[in-house]
């Protein structure tokens, strides 16, 4: 069920299992507290969650398809841009290989 | 009796929180959505319900991955928002209808959904935008019982189901022996895709058969599979779940009276709609 939609990954139980510990970082983030600790040492932070090498290496590149392919909920990690400030056009630019702008003229594209 | 009058169905991205907080609304992006409630606002001055019975999915507020019901129904005295992480500003609490709510609760389960009762319940900003949309400025006349449904993590309960849902709900409603006027709202979709390759796809042709067909034949939707509908309205347009649970739960005739749609707000198809449903006129004539 889950690589036939194109460019999709389902969050199943696999998916969930997989993701838990990074998905449980990132619903951390709903404290202004944690957000601040997290951004003060991340490697701690990332470790008091027991990420996984796959999800660290992820979070350290900032690369959200590798998240996603670790598990990762893309509502969970919406949280964890947001403390670099990124926005859902922002991770749609770099999960789809284009500039924010190019990504922008995409969704407006769809509406004509 | 109770008598449930229609409904509202909105769009709830978290960036219209933050388009309100810095009244954007007349902003050449923002305009289209927004005027889309002029008429919201009309039909509520003019209905003046007692109580919304709101459809929609949590964020990861309330509930986490560990403990994720598909159905549940809030029956707090007060529902409060919280930080969610996203920078949008913290919203005012919403007064609950516990009464309603336990109404609601044991009529669910005598009709077999085994629901999640939560008497302590934060709402996301699915409650919390479409609520500051329909009555602006916070300004709520009504009170609130949320039923959230998983629309996160798979497997999910079926549009069919949803559907079967929201008409257990009608039902419940309209045994309710106050003298309250009921509207149902559903928040969410319509068709987006927020993570993977895909990220970005919306399907404008799609969302209209969506609208076309929910308000007469809602059971045409209902026949799609999940896997069908992440693949034609993407995979957070699923969130029409809550749209299903909706348009069940009007009992009646129902006509749509009302309807906005505009691409894009954020990377979402947004639609509103308002519905009515004739079931005392209904009553009255028969």
């Amino acid at each position: 069920m889950k690589q036939d939609i194109p460019g999709t990954i389902v969050f199943d139980g696999e998916q969930a299992q997989k993701g838990f510990a990074l998905n449980r970082m990132c619903y951390s983030f709903n404290s202004a507290a944690n957000r601040a600790a997290f951004l003060q040492d991340e490697e701690a932070y990332c470790r008091k969650f027991g990420l996984t090498k796959e999800q660290r290496a992820a979070v350290k590149a900032r690369d959200v398809l590798a998240m996603i392919a670790a598990g990762g909920n893309v509502y969970y990690l919406a949280k964890l841009a947001g403390i670099f400030g990124l926005n859902v056009q922002d991770i749609g630019a770099q999960q789809t290989g284009t500039t924010v702008d190019e990504f922008k003229a995409k969704l407006a594209a769809a509406g004509r | 009796m109770s008598r449930i009058i229609g409904g509202v169905a909105t769009t709830h991205v978290p960036s219209i929180g933050k388009a309100i907080a810095e009244k954007k609304q007349n902003d050449p992006y923002w305009k289209p959505f927004f005027r889309g409630f002029d008429y919201v606002h009309y039909w509520l001055a003019r209905e003046k319900p007692d109580v919304a019975v709101v459809f929609y999915n949590d964020h990861g507020l309330n509930f986490f991955l560990d403990k994720l019901p598909t159905f549940a129904v809030g029956a707090a005295h007060e529902y409060r928002n919280e930080d969610e992480g996203w920078g949008i500003p913290v919203s005012r609490s919403i007064a609950g209808d516990p009464a309603l709510s336990w109404h609601i609760i044991n009529g669910l389960v005598a009709d077999e959904f085994d629901v999640t009762m939560c008497q302590d319940m934060l709402v996301d900003h699915a409650v919390t935008i479409p609520m500051a949309l329909m009555y602006p400025g916070e300004k709520w006349t009504v009170r609130i019982v949320p039923i959230s449904i998983n629309t996160v993590q798979h497997p999910l309960p079926s549009l069919s189901r949803c559907l079967k849902l929201g008409r257990a709900v009608g039902r419940a409603v309209e045994s309710y022996p106050e003298n309250l006027s009921v509207m149902m709202v559903a928040t969410g979709g319509l068709s987006h895709q927020l993570d993977g390759e895909r990220a970005g796809f919306i399907n404008k042709e799609f969302d209209q058969l969506c609208m076309d067909k929910l308000a007469g034949e809602p059971e045409t939707l209902a026949r799609y599979s999940i896997h069908d509908w992440v693949e034609e309205a993407g995979a957070q347009g699923v969130e029409f779940l809550n749209w299903m649970a909706m348009r069940g739960a009007l009992t009646g005739q129902v006509n749509e009276v009302h309807r906005n749609y505009h691409i894009p707000i954020s990377n979402t198809a947004a639609a509103t709609v308002v519905y009515e449903n004739r079931v005392q006129a209904d009553r009255k004539a028969a």
